[in-house]
Protein backbone atom coordinates (compact mmCIF):
# COMPACT_ATOMS: atom_id res chain seq x y z
CA UNK A 1 0.00 0.00 0.00
CA UNK A 2 1.61 3.54 -1.09
CA UNK A 3 1.93 6.37 1.60
CA UNK A 4 -1.02 8.08 2.32
CA UNK A 5 0.18 11.47 2.20
CA UNK A 6 -3.60 13.18 1.52
CA UNK A 7 -4.89 11.77 5.21
CA UNK A 8 -1.16 12.55 7.04
CA UNK A 9 -1.53 15.86 5.33
CA UNK A 10 -5.26 16.19 6.95
CA UNK A 11 -3.74 15.89 10.44
CA UNK A 12 -1.92 19.38 10.05
CA UNK A 13 -4.31 22.16 10.33
CA UNK A 14 -2.11 24.64 9.34
CA UNK A 15 -1.44 23.08 5.71
CA UNK A 16 -5.10 23.72 4.71
CA UNK A 17 -4.47 27.58 5.26
CA UNK A 18 -3.99 30.06 2.61
CA UNK A 19 -2.04 32.69 3.56
CA UNK A 20 -2.21 35.70 0.69
CA UNK A 21 -4.72 33.51 -0.82
CA UNK A 22 -2.22 30.61 -1.51
CA UNK A 23 -1.93 27.14 -0.71
CA UNK A 24 1.07 26.43 1.48
CA UNK A 25 3.99 24.34 0.13
CA UNK A 26 6.40 24.10 3.19
CA UNK A 27 9.88 23.69 2.81
CA UNK A 28 11.23 25.12 5.45
CA UNK A 29 10.90 21.78 8.27
CA UNK A 30 14.33 21.55 8.88
CA UNK A 31 14.11 25.34 10.80
CA UNK A 32 10.43 24.64 12.41
CA UNK A 33 8.11 21.38 11.24
CA UNK A 34 4.31 22.01 11.40
CA UNK A 35 2.53 20.19 14.06
CA UNK A 36 -0.50 17.96 14.37
CA UNK A 37 -4.01 18.57 15.40
CA UNK A 38 -3.35 15.78 17.98
CA UNK A 39 -0.20 18.01 19.50
CA UNK A 40 -2.48 20.96 19.40
CA UNK A 41 -5.65 19.51 21.62
CA UNK A 42 -3.08 17.81 24.07
CA UNK A 43 -1.48 21.12 24.33
CA UNK A 44 -4.74 22.75 25.00
CA UNK A 45 -5.84 19.89 26.99
CA UNK A 46 -3.29 20.36 29.24
CA UNK A 47 -3.74 23.67 30.21
CA UNK A 48 -7.55 23.74 30.36
CA UNK A 49 -7.41 20.73 32.74
CA UNK A 50 -4.37 20.12 34.26
CA UNK A 51 -2.24 23.26 34.60
CA UNK A 52 -0.44 23.03 37.91
CA UNK A 53 2.96 23.46 38.99
CA UNK A 54 5.13 20.31 39.41
CA UNK A 55 6.53 18.34 41.82
CA UNK A 56 5.93 20.08 45.21
CA UNK A 57 2.02 21.25 45.26
CA UNK A 58 -0.54 18.99 47.55
CA UNK A 59 -3.36 19.67 45.13
CA UNK A 60 -4.94 17.54 42.47
CA UNK A 61 -4.29 19.98 40.07
CA UNK A 62 -0.27 20.05 40.79
CA UNK A 63 -0.64 15.86 40.76
CA UNK A 64 -2.02 15.59 37.49
CA UNK A 65 0.58 18.32 35.93
CA UNK A 66 3.37 16.33 37.65
CA UNK A 67 2.00 13.06 36.27
CA UNK A 68 1.39 14.40 32.64
CA UNK A 69 5.37 16.17 32.89
CA UNK A 70 6.80 12.69 34.26
CA UNK A 71 4.80 10.34 31.61
CA UNK A 72 6.16 12.99 28.93
CA UNK A 73 9.73 12.05 30.41
CA UNK A 74 8.59 8.32 29.36
CA UNK A 75 7.95 8.89 26.42
CA UNK A 76 11.03 10.51 25.58
CA UNK A 77 12.96 7.93 26.17
CA UNK A 78 10.92 5.04 24.22
CA UNK A 79 11.41 7.70 21.57
CA UNK A 80 15.28 7.86 22.00
CA UNK A 81 15.40 3.93 22.57
CA UNK A 82 16.22 4.05 26.20
CA UNK A 83 15.14 2.55 29.16
CA UNK A 84 15.75 4.93 32.01
CA UNK A 85 13.53 7.76 32.00
CA UNK A 86 15.61 9.48 34.41
CA UNK A 87 18.14 9.96 31.39
CA UNK A 88 16.13 12.20 30.25
CA UNK A 89 16.77 15.94 30.79
CA UNK A 90 13.91 18.51 29.67
CA UNK A 91 16.03 21.65 27.96
CA UNK A 92 14.59 24.77 25.92
CA UNK A 93 15.98 22.42 22.95
CA UNK A 94 19.36 21.85 20.80
CA UNK A 95 20.80 25.28 21.90
CA UNK A 96 20.18 25.20 25.73
CA UNK A 97 21.25 21.32 25.64
CA UNK A 98 24.42 21.94 24.10
CA UNK A 99 24.89 25.22 26.72
CA UNK A 100 24.11 22.46 29.79
CA UNK A 101 26.60 20.36 28.63
CA UNK A 102 29.33 22.82 27.94
CA UNK A 103 28.99 24.33 31.51
CA UNK A 104 28.43 20.79 33.31
CA UNK A 105 30.83 18.52 31.29
CA UNK A 106 33.10 21.44 30.85
CA UNK A 107 33.45 21.68 34.60
CA UNK A 108 34.94 18.31 34.59
CA UNK A 109 37.56 19.39 32.17
CA UNK A 110 41.26 20.91 32.64
CA UNK A 111 43.45 23.04 30.56
CA UNK A 112 44.47 21.88 27.74
CA UNK A 113 41.91 18.54 27.38
CA UNK A 114 40.71 18.88 23.70
CA UNK A 115 36.86 18.65 22.36
CA UNK A 116 36.47 17.53 18.34
CA UNK A 117 34.17 19.41 16.83
CA UNK A 118 33.64 19.84 12.67
CA UNK A 119 33.66 22.58 10.14
CA UNK A 120 29.85 21.47 9.23
CA UNK A 121 28.63 22.11 12.61
CA UNK A 122 25.46 24.68 13.64
CA UNK A 123 26.76 27.48 15.88
CA UNK A 124 24.69 26.39 18.42
CA UNK A 125 27.67 23.69 18.54
CA UNK A 126 30.39 25.54 18.24
CA UNK A 127 30.07 28.80 20.30
CA UNK A 128 29.52 27.31 23.71
CA UNK A 129 32.02 25.24 23.06
CA UNK A 130 34.38 28.13 22.05
CA UNK A 131 32.86 30.05 25.61
CA UNK A 132 34.12 26.54 27.28
CA UNK A 133 37.50 27.56 25.60
CA UNK A 134 37.92 30.61 26.99
CA UNK A 135 36.69 30.07 30.44
CA UNK A 136 38.54 26.52 30.81
CA UNK A 137 41.79 26.89 27.85
CA UNK A 138 40.53 24.06 26.34
CA UNK A 139 41.41 23.05 22.61
CA UNK A 140 38.92 22.90 20.02
CA UNK A 141 40.12 20.25 17.20
CA UNK A 142 37.92 20.60 13.53
CA UNK A 143 36.76 17.62 11.79
CA UNK A 144 37.19 18.69 7.79
CA UNK A 145 34.45 18.45 5.33
CA UNK A 146 34.70 16.57 2.16
CA UNK A 147 33.66 18.06 -1.24
CA UNK A 148 30.44 15.90 -0.89
CA UNK A 149 29.51 17.85 2.43
CA UNK A 150 30.27 14.95 4.35
CA UNK A 151 32.13 14.42 7.66
CA UNK A 152 35.99 13.35 6.20
CA UNK A 153 35.92 10.91 8.73
CA UNK A 154 39.39 9.54 7.38
CA UNK A 155 40.37 12.50 9.38
CA UNK A 156 39.54 11.04 12.92
CA UNK A 157 42.59 9.03 13.19
CA UNK A 158 44.74 12.48 13.24
CA UNK A 159 41.92 14.76 15.05
CA UNK A 160 41.72 12.58 17.84
CA UNK A 161 44.95 11.91 20.63
CA UNK A 162 45.18 11.03 24.16
CA UNK A 163 43.29 14.41 25.32
CA UNK A 164 40.45 14.12 23.90
CA UNK A 165 37.66 14.24 26.10
CA UNK A 166 34.34 14.71 23.56
CA UNK A 167 33.44 14.22 20.79
CA UNK A 168 30.88 16.66 19.59
CA UNK A 169 29.20 16.21 15.98
CA UNK A 170 26.28 16.46 14.22
CA UNK A 171 24.15 13.40 13.69
CA UNK A 172 23.09 15.16 9.97
CA UNK A 173 23.84 18.52 8.98
CA UNK A 174 21.29 20.90 8.47
CA UNK A 175 22.96 22.12 5.32
CA UNK A 176 23.89 19.37 3.14
CA UNK A 177 21.20 16.59 5.10
CA UNK A 178 24.29 14.52 5.21
CA UNK A 179 23.90 11.51 7.96
CA UNK A 180 27.03 10.94 9.87
CA UNK A 181 28.15 7.73 10.42
CA UNK A 182 27.84 7.53 14.11
CA UNK A 183 29.75 3.85 14.04
CA UNK A 184 33.00 5.26 13.22
CA UNK A 185 32.94 8.25 15.47
CA UNK A 186 32.41 5.81 18.38
CA UNK A 187 34.99 3.54 17.33
CA UNK A 188 37.66 5.74 17.03
CA UNK A 189 36.30 7.77 20.25
CA UNK A 190 36.63 4.33 22.85
CA UNK A 191 40.23 3.85 22.66
CA UNK A 192 40.97 7.30 24.14
CA UNK A 193 38.49 6.84 26.51
CA UNK A 194 36.70 10.32 24.51
CA UNK A 195 33.13 10.80 24.90
CA UNK A 196 30.42 11.66 21.79
CA UNK A 197 27.85 14.18 22.10
CA UNK A 198 25.53 14.13 18.70
CA UNK A 199 24.04 16.79 18.08
CA UNK A 200 20.15 15.30 16.69
CA UNK A 201 17.95 18.30 15.94
CA UNK A 202 17.97 17.53 12.22
CA UNK A 203 17.79 13.93 12.78
CA UNK A 204 15.25 13.15 15.27
CA UNK A 205 12.31 14.64 13.50
CA UNK A 206 12.90 11.61 11.08
CA UNK A 207 11.78 8.37 13.16
CA UNK A 208 12.27 6.88 16.35
CA UNK A 209 15.70 6.06 17.60
CA UNK A 210 18.03 3.56 19.45
CA UNK A 211 21.11 5.82 21.22
CA UNK A 212 22.08 2.43 22.60
CA UNK A 213 23.02 1.02 19.70
CA UNK A 214 24.32 4.17 18.47
CA UNK A 215 26.76 3.77 21.21
CA UNK A 216 26.90 7.50 21.89
CA UNK A 217 27.38 9.37 25.29
CA UNK A 218 24.76 11.92 24.82
CA UNK A 219 22.03 13.03 22.01
CA UNK A 220 20.16 16.52 22.03
CA UNK A 221 17.03 17.97 20.26
CA UNK A 222 14.48 20.00 19.81
CA UNK A 223 10.72 19.85 20.54
CA UNK A 224 9.83 22.18 17.91
CA UNK A 225 11.71 20.15 14.84
CA UNK A 226 9.86 16.86 16.06
CA UNK A 227 6.29 18.58 14.96
CA UNK A 228 5.93 19.59 18.49
CA UNK A 229 6.10 22.65 21.07
CA UNK A 230 8.92 25.46 20.80
CA UNK A 231 10.57 26.15 23.90
CA UNK A 232 11.42 22.70 24.65
CA UNK A 233 13.98 19.84 23.97
CA UNK A 234 15.91 17.24 25.39
CA UNK A 235 19.17 16.21 26.53
CA UNK A 236 19.59 12.32 26.77
CA UNK A 237 22.94 11.25 28.74
CA UNK A 238 23.69 7.90 30.04
CA UNK A 239 22.96 7.49 33.80
CA UNK A 240 26.65 7.92 34.41
CA UNK A 241 27.99 10.69 32.69
CA UNK A 242 25.00 12.66 34.11
CA UNK A 243 25.23 11.53 37.85
CA UNK A 244 29.18 12.68 37.60
CA UNK A 245 28.21 16.14 36.22
CA UNK A 246 27.88 19.38 38.44
CA UNK A 247 25.06 21.23 38.13
CA UNK A 248 24.59 24.36 35.19
CA UNK A 249 21.83 26.38 36.41
CA UNK A 250 21.10 26.67 40.20
CA UNK A 251 17.42 27.37 41.92
CA UNK A 252 14.33 25.83 42.90
CA UNK A 253 13.67 22.17 42.71
CA UNK A 254 17.24 21.36 41.23
CA UNK A 255 18.48 21.36 45.17
CA UNK A 256 18.61 18.77 47.77
CA UNK A 257 19.31 20.91 50.78
CA UNK A 258 19.58 24.46 50.69
CA UNK A 259 21.95 26.16 53.82
CA UNK A 260 24.42 29.25 54.86
CA UNK A 261 26.99 27.51 53.98
CA UNK A 262 26.58 25.15 51.33
CA UNK A 263 23.98 23.33 48.95
CA UNK A 264 23.36 19.78 47.66
CA UNK A 265 22.11 18.99 44.59
CA UNK A 266 19.20 16.96 43.63
CA UNK A 267 19.96 13.41 41.93
CA UNK A 268 19.41 13.41 37.94
CA UNK A 269 17.39 14.53 35.84
CA UNK A 270 16.08 17.43 38.11
CA UNK A 271 19.77 18.59 39.16
CA UNK A 272 19.81 20.02 35.45
CA UNK A 273 16.12 21.19 35.78
CA UNK A 274 15.87 24.31 37.62
CA UNK A 275 12.94 26.63 37.99
CA UNK A 276 9.88 25.82 36.50
CA UNK A 277 10.00 24.08 33.42
CA UNK A 278 8.03 24.11 30.53
CA UNK A 279 5.48 21.80 31.21
CA UNK A 280 2.89 22.28 28.68
CA UNK A 281 5.50 22.19 25.94
CA UNK A 282 7.17 18.89 27.28
CA UNK A 283 3.87 17.58 27.68
CA UNK A 284 3.14 18.77 23.92
CA UNK A 285 6.99 17.26 22.86
CA UNK A 286 5.33 14.28 24.32
CA UNK A 287 2.27 13.91 22.50
CA UNK A 288 4.58 14.86 18.87
CA UNK A 289 6.74 11.94 19.90
CA UNK A 290 3.77 9.68 20.39
CA UNK A 291 2.02 10.86 16.77
CA UNK A 292 5.92 10.36 15.53
CA UNK A 293 6.36 6.38 16.92
CA UNK A 294 2.56 5.89 15.45
CA UNK A 295 4.21 6.39 12.14
CA UNK A 296 5.41 3.81 9.71
CA UNK A 297 8.72 4.88 9.28
CA UNK A 298 9.30 2.67 6.59
CA UNK A 299 6.63 3.79 4.42
CA UNK A 300 7.46 7.58 5.62
CA UNK A 301 11.24 7.34 4.80
CA UNK A 302 10.66 5.96 1.18
CA UNK A 303 8.45 8.82 0.83
CA UNK A 304 10.35 11.99 1.83
CA UNK A 305 13.24 9.66 -0.15
CA UNK A 306 11.29 9.77 -3.85
CA UNK A 307 10.59 13.51 -2.62
CA UNK A 308 13.83 14.42 -2.05
CA UNK A 309 15.01 12.48 -5.40
CA UNK A 310 12.00 14.25 -7.43
CA UNK A 311 13.75 17.51 -5.62
CA UNK A 312 17.61 17.02 -6.44
CA UNK A 313 16.41 16.47 -10.10
CA UNK A 314 14.24 19.31 -10.41
CA UNK A 315 17.43 21.51 -9.49
CA UNK A 316 19.85 19.84 -11.25
CA UNK A 317 17.82 21.06 -14.11
CA UNK A 318 17.98 24.38 -13.34
CA UNK A 319 21.17 25.75 -15.32
CA UNK A 320 24.05 26.58 -13.36
CA UNK A 321 22.79 25.05 -10.45
CA UNK A 322 24.79 23.14 -7.49
CA UNK A 323 24.05 20.94 -4.86
CA UNK A 324 25.74 21.47 -1.67
CA UNK A 325 25.74 18.66 -0.41
CA UNK A 326 25.14 14.53 -1.31
CA UNK A 327 23.84 14.24 -4.93
CA UNK A 328 22.23 10.73 -3.85
CA UNK A 329 19.87 9.54 -2.06
CA UNK A 330 22.36 7.33 -0.08
CA UNK A 331 23.38 8.21 3.89
CA UNK A 332 21.48 11.83 3.41
CA UNK A 333 18.23 13.15 4.60
CA UNK A 334 15.52 15.33 2.45
CA UNK A 335 17.66 18.88 3.80
CA UNK A 336 18.84 20.01 0.15
CA UNK A 337 20.79 22.87 -0.01
CA UNK A 338 21.99 24.51 -3.33
CA UNK A 339 23.76 27.67 -5.15
CA UNK A 340 22.43 29.59 -8.09
CA UNK A 341 25.30 31.84 -9.21
CA UNK A 342 24.27 35.28 -9.56
CA UNK A 343 21.24 34.73 -7.19
CA UNK A 344 21.02 35.79 -3.62
CA UNK A 345 19.64 33.27 -1.70
CA UNK A 346 17.29 35.73 0.12
CA UNK A 347 16.18 36.94 -3.07
CA UNK A 348 15.44 33.59 -4.09
CA UNK A 349 13.62 33.04 -1.02
CA UNK A 350 11.74 36.16 -1.92
CA UNK A 351 10.19 35.28 -5.06
CA UNK A 352 9.22 31.25 -3.83
CA UNK A 353 7.44 33.20 -1.13
CA UNK A 354 5.74 34.72 -3.80
CA UNK A 355 4.65 31.18 -5.57
CA UNK A 356 3.71 29.93 -1.86
CA UNK A 357 6.69 27.80 -1.11
CA UNK A 358 8.15 28.10 2.00
CA UNK A 359 12.24 27.82 1.93
CA UNK A 360 15.24 28.99 3.82
CA UNK A 361 18.18 31.52 2.65
CA UNK A 362 21.38 32.22 4.18
CA UNK A 363 24.43 30.57 6.15
CA UNK A 364 21.78 28.58 8.50
CA UNK A 365 23.67 29.43 11.26
CA UNK A 366 27.20 27.33 9.69
CA UNK A 367 28.93 30.25 8.48
CA UNK A 368 32.23 27.80 8.76
CA UNK A 369 30.24 25.50 6.38
CA UNK A 370 29.85 28.44 4.11
CA UNK A 371 33.24 29.43 3.76
CA UNK A 372 34.19 25.59 3.39
CA UNK A 373 32.46 26.50 0.02
CA UNK A 374 33.40 29.89 -0.70
CA UNK A 375 29.73 31.04 -0.40
CA UNK A 376 28.19 33.31 1.53
CA UNK A 377 24.98 31.30 2.10
CA UNK A 378 22.38 29.00 0.16
CA UNK A 379 18.88 27.88 -0.45
CA UNK A 380 17.69 25.26 1.50
CA UNK A 381 14.64 22.81 0.99
CA UNK A 382 13.63 20.46 3.38
CA UNK A 383 11.24 17.59 3.29
CA UNK A 384 8.89 16.37 6.21
CA UNK A 385 6.60 13.02 5.72
CA UNK A 386 3.91 15.90 4.85
CA UNK A 387 5.03 17.29 1.64
CA UNK A 388 3.64 15.78 -1.22
CA UNK A 389 4.39 15.94 -5.41
CA UNK A 390 2.99 19.28 -5.38
CA UNK A 391 5.40 20.46 -2.95
CA UNK A 392 8.37 19.88 -4.84
CA UNK A 393 6.67 21.35 -8.50
CA UNK A 394 5.87 24.46 -6.58
CA UNK A 395 9.43 24.73 -5.23
CA UNK A 396 11.02 23.87 -8.57
CA UNK A 397 8.11 26.37 -11.03
CA UNK A 398 9.56 28.75 -8.35
CA UNK A 399 12.95 28.08 -9.19
CA UNK A 400 12.53 28.95 -12.64
CA UNK A 401 10.69 31.95 -11.92
CA UNK A 402 13.85 33.20 -9.94
CA UNK A 403 16.09 32.51 -12.68
CA UNK A 404 13.64 34.49 -15.32
CA UNK A 405 13.73 37.69 -12.98
CA UNK A 406 16.22 37.71 -11.36
CA UNK A 407 19.45 36.95 -13.58
CA UNK B 1 3.96 41.91 -3.08
CA UNK B 2 6.47 39.75 -4.07
CA UNK B 3 5.78 40.85 -8.00
CA UNK B 4 6.16 44.63 -6.89
CA UNK B 5 9.78 44.04 -5.11
CA UNK B 6 11.83 43.04 -8.58
CA UNK B 7 10.52 45.26 -10.47
CA UNK B 8 12.60 46.17 -14.08
CA UNK B 9 14.54 49.22 -12.94
CA UNK B 10 15.25 47.94 -9.19
CA UNK B 11 17.06 44.79 -11.36
CA UNK B 12 18.66 47.58 -13.58
CA UNK B 13 20.17 49.25 -10.56
CA UNK B 14 21.15 46.27 -9.36
CA UNK B 15 22.99 44.65 -12.48
CA UNK B 16 24.21 48.48 -13.07
CA UNK B 17 26.42 48.04 -10.18
CA UNK B 18 27.66 51.44 -10.53
CA UNK B 19 31.27 51.94 -8.52
CA UNK B 20 31.63 48.97 -7.81
CA UNK B 21 35.37 48.35 -6.79
CA UNK B 22 37.84 50.24 -4.09
CA UNK B 23 39.09 53.61 -4.01
CA UNK B 24 42.93 53.59 -4.52
CA UNK B 25 44.62 54.81 -0.81
CA UNK B 26 44.51 57.21 0.66
CA UNK B 27 40.64 56.65 1.50
CA UNK B 28 38.30 56.51 4.28
CA UNK B 29 36.33 53.34 4.62
CA UNK B 30 33.33 51.45 6.26
CA UNK B 31 32.28 48.39 6.67
CA UNK B 32 28.77 46.77 7.67
CA UNK B 33 28.03 43.36 7.88
CA UNK B 34 24.33 41.73 8.36
CA UNK B 35 24.58 38.90 10.50
CA UNK B 36 21.57 37.67 9.64
CA UNK B 37 22.58 36.49 6.27
CA UNK B 38 26.06 37.03 6.12
CA UNK B 39 25.54 39.75 3.75
CA UNK B 40 28.58 42.57 3.71
CA UNK B 41 29.41 46.47 2.18
CA UNK B 42 32.68 47.59 2.55
CA UNK B 43 32.61 51.10 1.14
CA UNK B 44 35.81 53.05 -0.05
CA UNK B 45 35.98 57.31 -0.05
CA UNK B 46 37.99 60.28 -0.21
CA UNK B 47 36.60 63.26 0.67
CA UNK B 48 37.42 66.71 0.10
CA UNK B 49 36.17 70.27 1.23
CA UNK B 50 33.25 68.65 3.03
CA UNK B 51 31.66 66.70 -0.04
CA UNK B 52 32.68 62.92 -1.20
CA UNK B 53 35.27 63.18 -4.07
CA UNK B 54 35.69 59.59 -4.79
CA UNK B 55 33.53 56.45 -3.80
CA UNK B 56 33.56 53.05 -4.34
CA UNK B 57 31.64 49.70 -2.58
CA UNK B 58 32.59 45.98 -2.55
CA UNK B 59 29.11 44.56 -1.89
CA UNK B 60 28.29 40.61 -1.19
CA UNK B 61 24.47 41.04 -1.05
CA UNK B 62 21.13 40.46 -2.16
CA UNK B 63 19.81 42.50 -5.14
CA UNK B 64 17.92 44.90 -2.67
CA UNK B 65 21.56 45.52 -1.18
CA UNK B 66 23.26 45.38 -4.39
CA UNK B 67 20.36 48.24 -5.28
CA UNK B 68 21.02 50.33 -2.64
CA UNK B 69 24.90 49.96 -3.13
CA UNK B 70 24.96 51.10 -6.84
CA UNK B 71 22.62 54.27 -5.56
CA UNK B 72 25.25 55.58 -4.02
CA UNK B 73 27.76 54.47 -6.28
CA UNK B 74 25.93 56.86 -8.37
CA UNK B 75 24.95 59.44 -6.53
CA UNK B 76 27.09 60.17 -3.36
CA UNK B 77 30.24 61.24 -5.29
CA UNK B 78 30.10 64.88 -5.66
CA UNK B 79 27.65 65.03 -2.42
CA UNK B 80 28.55 66.98 0.73
CA UNK B 81 28.87 64.70 3.54
CA UNK B 82 25.76 66.68 5.38
CA UNK B 83 23.45 65.96 2.43
CA UNK B 84 24.33 62.38 2.67
CA UNK B 85 23.89 62.24 6.46
CA UNK B 86 20.35 63.66 5.82
CA UNK B 87 19.47 61.30 2.50
CA UNK B 88 20.29 58.45 5.00
CA UNK B 89 18.58 59.52 7.85
CA UNK B 90 15.50 59.95 5.82
CA UNK B 91 15.59 56.63 4.06
CA UNK B 92 15.62 55.02 7.06
CA UNK B 93 12.82 56.73 7.89
CA UNK B 94 10.75 56.09 5.02
CA UNK B 95 11.58 52.57 4.95
CA UNK B 96 10.67 51.89 8.79
CA UNK B 97 7.96 54.63 9.67
CA UNK B 98 6.42 55.49 6.30
CA UNK B 99 7.62 59.03 6.35
CA UNK B 100 7.26 60.92 3.00
CA UNK B 101 10.99 60.75 0.57
CA UNK B 102 11.17 64.35 0.29
CA UNK B 103 11.76 66.40 -3.04
CA UNK B 104 15.67 66.26 -3.59
CA UNK B 105 16.73 63.27 -2.51
CA UNK B 106 18.28 60.97 -4.61
CA UNK B 107 15.63 60.01 -7.64
CA UNK B 108 16.83 56.20 -7.63
CA UNK B 109 15.32 55.99 -4.02
CA UNK B 110 11.74 55.84 -4.87
CA UNK B 111 12.49 52.69 -6.48
CA UNK B 112 12.57 50.85 -3.03
CA UNK B 113 9.33 51.79 -2.33
CA UNK B 114 7.51 48.16 -2.63
CA UNK B 115 10.25 47.14 0.40
CA UNK B 116 8.68 49.08 2.59
CA UNK B 117 5.53 46.84 3.04
CA UNK B 118 8.27 44.00 3.04
CA UNK B 119 9.85 44.47 7.07
CA UNK B 120 12.47 41.95 7.05
CA UNK B 121 14.17 43.14 3.75
CA UNK B 122 14.61 46.77 5.01
CA UNK B 123 18.05 46.26 6.54
CA UNK B 124 18.95 44.75 3.33
CA UNK B 125 18.62 48.34 1.25
CA UNK B 126 20.24 50.16 4.66
CA UNK B 127 23.17 47.86 4.95
CA UNK B 128 25.08 50.06 2.38
CA UNK B 129 24.16 53.17 3.83
CA UNK B 130 25.78 51.79 7.43
CA UNK B 131 28.77 50.73 5.88
CA UNK B 132 28.71 55.07 4.32
CA UNK B 133 28.21 56.55 7.31
CA UNK B 134 31.01 54.46 9.17
CA UNK B 135 33.18 55.66 6.64
CA UNK B 136 32.32 58.97 7.16
CA UNK B 137 32.86 58.22 11.08
CA UNK B 138 36.47 59.08 10.66
CA UNK B 139 36.13 62.94 9.25
CA UNK B 140 32.61 62.78 10.75
CA UNK B 141 32.16 61.45 14.00
CA UNK B 142 28.46 61.97 14.43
Amino acid sequence: MSFDVASLRAQFPILSERPGGRPIHYLDNAATAQTPQSVIDTVSRHEATSRGNIFRGIHRLAEMATEAYQNARGDVARYLGVADPDEIVFTGGTTAGINLLAHAYGDTLNHGDEILLSDLEHHSNIVPWQMLRERSGIVLRWLPVTDEGRLDLDALARQIGPRTRLIALSHVSNVTGAETDVGRVVEAARPVGARVMLDGAQRAPHGPLDLPALGVDFYVFSGHKVYGPNGIGALWGRREWLEALPPFLGGGHMIHRVARERSSYADIPHRFEAGTMPIAQAVGMAAALRWSMALDWKEATAHTQRLTERLLHGIASIDGTRIVGPLGLQGRIGVVSFDMPGLHPHDICQILDGHGVALRGGHHCCQILMDRFDLAGTTRASIAPYNDDADIDACIDGLKDAVRRLR
Amino acid sequence: MNDDLYHERLVALARAADNAGVVSPPALSGEADNPLCGDRVRMTLRVKDGRIAALAHKTRGCLLCEAAAAAIGRRAPGSGIEDVHSIAARLRDWLKNGTDLPAGTWPELADFAPVRAVKSRHDCVLLPFDALIQALKEVDPR
